[in-house]
């Protein structure tokens, strides 16, 4: 049996499918043979991981092989632990395996402390009591137990740094003996004492000693006896001395130990090993940041490793590059990267550095012209794999101009990203994201200058839609543009006429499946038979920049509520109430509560909940609080209707959250239904709040520094040059970093207060949904570091006092298709209040999942005015102004939504 | 988790010991051996040790004809990945005698038990060539007295282990 079973490991091990053999595994553990057992035990560790079904037989094996009096049993079994024992099945073991921490035998000691090392990795909760364990164990006569207590105190010292600064002291100490050679000669290894043991100590001082003075001080004695004592000549030493250089860096600086590393880089590069030349760029990457003018010295190699056949070191030299690329160097910097980025295959890297061209271009763009040729170039290679974000990026660049006051530098600029763009359309095969942008832009600016005629590019704007036909988002940003463009020609007063391949593309997109396109099609069809008056409100001329207001409370709708109400109509219960059940939000709230209510549950069960009383608000009630609506269930007879929240002057916070559930439930549910997703939404477009177009002030509001004419850096074959264009004049980066164009570091982090810089009206559709790190925003990388509140509930507070100032309810609209498809405009909010709250932009898009508005059956527009607009003009002119806004597809982060809707 | 897999693959290709510490689906798994045997088998001679492989990093190095690999986060100090895998050959030598790969196939299971002393979940647990062999040993002897003794009892067997 024993045979069968390990012929069965190698066949599994080899990639075929064993698994009819797990069950005699499982059953070979319980054998009495120990034999036969430690079989089994390799077996099923190898066979099964964490989750599978058959560990639920194996946990009773392990506990009593635990209480063996055979300590190769409690090993084996301390193995298998250490593989196989999950979340649910810490607590059948753990008393157990606290106890063998005391067992005679050193090895058992050793994997105890591994397993309770594997239980923290796992549920941190689990073992949080047993801490003070480690710390015992850390003095353990054995070094091979010190050093296995060294692993899970990493860990934990890596959480939690504070409460371990005690131990500086002692780790400090234990260091400084496994230098001097007091461990066992036993753990001596090519003649270094000891090394792992070090260099795991290493680490652990560079977590304690980071930004933290006092601790380090005490280290640099002994981190500059290790500095001394290695020998540079075998791998193990080069490999403690890397990790001194990784501590010192990490500690606070001390002038003779960065010296030291400083020195150990320097032999590292100039070694022969591509081995150590890689430690020393990866070391060099790490020291930079503290002493940036040590990289000077070490140019050519660093040339050198950038031209290397070895495409590892190559990688990790552009990764140096990326860490030490300033406004001077930019340029060169990020050409070789999108050169190297043609020449891969590799999507997953090539997804990587794109995306730190970007963000290099960002950060640094020494001019605009630059900017957009750069990100034409990152498009054209990579454009599926960048982050949709950066097109919208783009985009906003380049409708906002950049900062200068003078419109002729934005126009000239916005004419030749046209010009560029009509010649990159000649190219065969373009990614869908360039092509998204391409088309606005064209849209946008194709017939500003009025160097090409509207026919021309309405032309090749449906040359795209054709070529791409299978592309729906690229095809409704071509109908877009080609409504923006012929009402910029109705505005001006000139006639239209449509191309015949303009009028066969529409009949087609009028009967299209995507209900997005239909409803584009439709607009552009209604556009057209306007007057001119009415498509120049409409869709002015340049005005990707002005804010929208909407209102996102539809307090509009009051008065139709009312009246419903009064006809005898039921209030609306919100769905969570009417079904009783608490989670059917969207999809994807969905199935995280999926994912999180696997397992056992040891619980109890929650008690019903009571609120559902609270909050079904009286029938008379006035807008203030949730207004009654009738009920929505029966979209082919009534009109659906949405719940009509309005900020009310004292909302408190309680109240904003109740109203963001009932309204992400409402959503959530909608999508559920076919039939009422089909339903257009037009009609919603009646947005009562006041367009503020107030394009000087946008402008005034960014005033920014205009950058200066830098010295222009050639690229020169050579390598000389070629490092002094990456190295040269430190010193005067550092100024011109410091006064940062465009400096929008990326952070992770969803909302920025970021202080006076009122250009925050950066218009805020476009960064309604999206995550801020592509806020274009004006001020040093430093001030966005300062706290970013992660509490979205917090900043909600915070947004609804000054918004009920300004008196202006948020309004907010959206259209009901935007659930699936990511382009069709998303929702669009804007905030009047300029400076003050620089957040809500983000907020207020956040906390806004779009509203749907049903109306029965297949609605034209036609119907959907007649029931809801008050005027067909009216609001026609208010849903194209926000179309015309919208080019920024809403893509949702679950995340956030997650965040806000629980 | 220092170390996310160790695998063990001939100049053939063919795979001769896998060991993974984080969860890989049986997809996923021969995934990796595809990929990562097709990117380190060719890499040429004078190259550094080290690939960069979907965000992690695999540190290899070659002894006759077998390459041994392990796979590490971004962060982790390669050099000393690269003396692990020399300190498990090392044990392996002094626990066959001059190991080869064909000992690695016939006897792949003991090959396991070794690199079970020296790495548990992803850790280096035992860093002295001495302990680790002595442990091995501990087991095979019982293993072998369980052997001769073939009818005795599990009583016998741990009078035999406490002598």
């Amino acid at each position: 049996m024993k045979e069968y079973i390990i012929r069965l490991v190698y066949v599994e091990m080899l990639g075929h499918d064993a698994s009819f053999g797990y069950i005699h595994a499982v059953k070979m553990i319980h054998d009495d043979s120990l034999l036969v057992k430690r079989t089994g035990y390799l077996a099923v560790t190898l066979f099964l991981n964490e989750d599978h079904d058959l560990i639920i037989l194996i946990v009773n094996t392990i506990q009593k092989d635990l209480k063996s009096d055979n300590y190769l049993v409690v090993c084996a079994a301390l193995n298998a632990v250490c593989k196989l024992i999950n979340e649910e099945t810490i607590p059948a073991v753990l008393p157990q395996i606290v106890e063998l921490l005391a067992h005679p035998k050193e090895a058992v000691r050793k994997k105890a402390i591994m397993a309770l090392h594997r239980f923290y990795q796992k549920s941190p909760s689990s073992v949080s009591h047993l801490v003070s364990n480690f710390r015992k164990r850390l003095c353990d006569n054995d070094p091979g137990v010190m050093g296995a207590t060294l692993c899970p105190l990493f860990d934990l010292i890596t959480n939690d740094v504070n409460s371990y600064k005690d131990l500086v002291i002692s780790f400090v100490s234990i260091l400084k003996q496994v230098a001097e050679r007091r461990l066992p000669k036993a753990y001596d290894y090519h003649q270094m004492p000891a090394p792992f043991i070090q260099i795991k100590l290493l680490k652990i001082l560079a977590l304690l000693g980071s930004s933290d003075k006092q601790a380090s001080e005490n280290m640099y004695t002994v981190v500059g006896d290790i500095f001394r004592k290695c020998d540079s000549s075998s791998n193990i030493g080069n490999a403690v001395l890397y990790e001194c250089i990784c501590c010192v860096s990490s500690i606070y600086p001390n002038p003779k130990l960065l010296e030291s590393a400083a020195d150990a880089i320097s032999r590292f590069l100039k070694s022969d090993s591509h081995n150590l030349k890689y430690m020393g760029i990866d070391a060099l990457g790490r020291l930079i940041k503290i002493s940036p003018e040590i990289a000077e010295q070490h140019q050519l190699a660093v040339i050198d490793c950038l031209e290397d056949p070895d495409d590892t070191l190559k990688r990790k030299t552009f990764e140096l590059l990326y860490k030490m690329t300033k406004s001077t160097n930019v340029e060169v910097i990020v050409d070789r990267m999108i050169d190297y980025m043609n020449s891969i295959n590799d999507n997953h890297y090539k997804t990587e550095i794109a995306s730190r061209c970007v963000e290099l271009a960002e950060q640094f763009a020494p001019s605009n012209q630059w900017f957009i040729q750069t990100m034409n170039k990152v498009f054209e290679h990579a454009g599926d794999l960048v982050n949709i974000k950066v097109a919208h990026n783009l985009m906003r660049l380049i409708a906002e101009g950049f900062g200068e006051d003078d419109d002729t530098a934005d126009s000239q600029l916005r004419s030749s990203a046209v010009e560029s763009y009509l010649h990159i359309l000649g190219e065969p095969k373009l990614p869908s994201v360039f092509l998204q942008v391409i088309c606005w832009v064209l849209g946008e600016y194709g017939t500003a200058d009025g160097k090409y005629s509207a026919s021309y590019i309405t032309g090749k704007l449906c040359d795209v839609a054709e070529a791409y036909s299978n592309d729906e988002t690229v095809k409704a940003y071509a109908v877009t543009a080609l409504m923006k463009i012929y009402a910029f020609e109705i505005a001006a007063g000139r006639k239209v006429d449509m191309l015949p391949e303009c009028h066969s593309l529409m009949e087609e997109f009028l009967a299209s499946h995507s209900t997005d396109l239909q409803q584009r099609a439709y607009e552009l069809q209604a556009v057209i038979g306007l007057d001119a008056h009415a498509v120049e409100s409409i869709l002015p001329s340049d005005a990707s920049c002005e804010d929208i207001e909407v209102d996102k409370a539809l307090s509009f709708l009051n008065d139709y509520i009312q009246e419903a109400i009064e006809k005898g109509a039921q209030p609306y219960i919100p769905e969570s109430e009417r079904t009783g059940m608490l989670n059917i939000s969207n999809f994807r709230n969905q199935d995280h509560h999926e994912a999180s209510s696997h397992g056992l549950r040891f619980e109890a069960y929650e008690l019903p909940k009571q609120t559902v009383q609270a909050r079904i608000p009286p029938a008379s009630l006035a807008s203030t609080e949730l207004v009654p609506v009738p009920e929505p269930m029966y979209p082919r007879e009534s009109y659906q209707t949405t719940t009509v929240p309005s900020v009310s002057s004292d909302a408190a916070s309680t109240e904003l959250k109740l109203r963001l559930d009932g309204v992400q439930k409402r959503w959530g549910r909608q999508t559920h239904f076919p039939s009422t997703s089909t339903s257009n939404s037009t009609s919603l477009k009646t947005v009562n709040g006041i367009t503020q177009v107030d394009g000087s002030n946008t402008a005034n509001s960014r005033t920014r520094e205009t950058y200066d004419s830098r010295k222009q850096v050639e690229i020169s074959p050579e390598k000389q040059k070629l490092a002094a264009s990456l190295f040269g004049g430190p010193s005067k980066t550092e100024k011109k970093s410091a006064t940062g164009h465009k400096s929008s570091k990326p952070s992770s982090h969803m909302v920025k207060s970021h202080a006076p810089k009122s250009s925050m009206e950066v218009a805020s559709e476009k960064t309604s949904v999206q995550q801020p790190p592509d806020l274009l925003d004006f001020g040093e990388p430093t001030v966005k570091s300062t706290a970013p509140s992660l509490d979205p509930f917090k900043d909600l507070e915070g947004l609804l006092e000054p918004t009920t100032q300004v008196s202006s309810a948020v309004n907010h609209s959206s259209t009901a298709a935007v659930t699936k498809s990511p382009d069709i405009m998303g929702l669009y909010t804007e905030t009047t209040a300029g400076a003050h709250h620089k957040d809500s932009d983000i907020l207020s898009g956040l906390s806004n999942p779009p509203m749907t508005n049903m109306v029965g059956g297949t609605t034209t527009m036609q119907v959907a005015q007649s029931s809801k607009g008050p005027n067909l003009k009216d609001s026609l002119e208010k849903d194209a102004l926000v179309r015309q806004m919208g080019v920024t597809p809403s893509s949702q982060n679950p995340n956030l939504f997650k965040d806000i809707l629980g | 988790m220092m170390i996310h897999f160790v695998l063990l693959i001939s100049r053939q290709g063919k795979v001769r010991l896998t060991k993974w510490y984080s969860t890989y689906s049986k997809k996923e798994r021969s995934k990796v051996l595809r990929e990562l045997s097709g990117v380190i088998l060719t890499r040429g001679p004078r190259l550094c040790n080290f690939v960069e492989w979907r965000g992690l990093k695999v540190v290899y190095k070659r002894y006759a004809s077998l390459y041994f690999c392990m796979c590490i986060d971004p962060d982790g100090n390669e050099l000393e990945i690269l003396e692990i895998i020399h300190h498990y050959v090392e044990v392996l030598d002094r626990y066959f005698g001059s190991v080869c790969e064909l000992d690695l196939i016939y006897n792949f299971h003991k090959a396991y038990y070794i690199l079970d002393e020296i790495l548990i979940s992803g850790e280096l647990q035992e860093s002295s060539k001495r302990t680790v062999v002595r442990s091995v040993a501990a087991q095979d002897s019982l293993v072998e007295a369980a052997k001769e003794e073939t009818g005795s009892t599990i009583s016998n067997i741990i009078a035999h282990a406490a002598k």
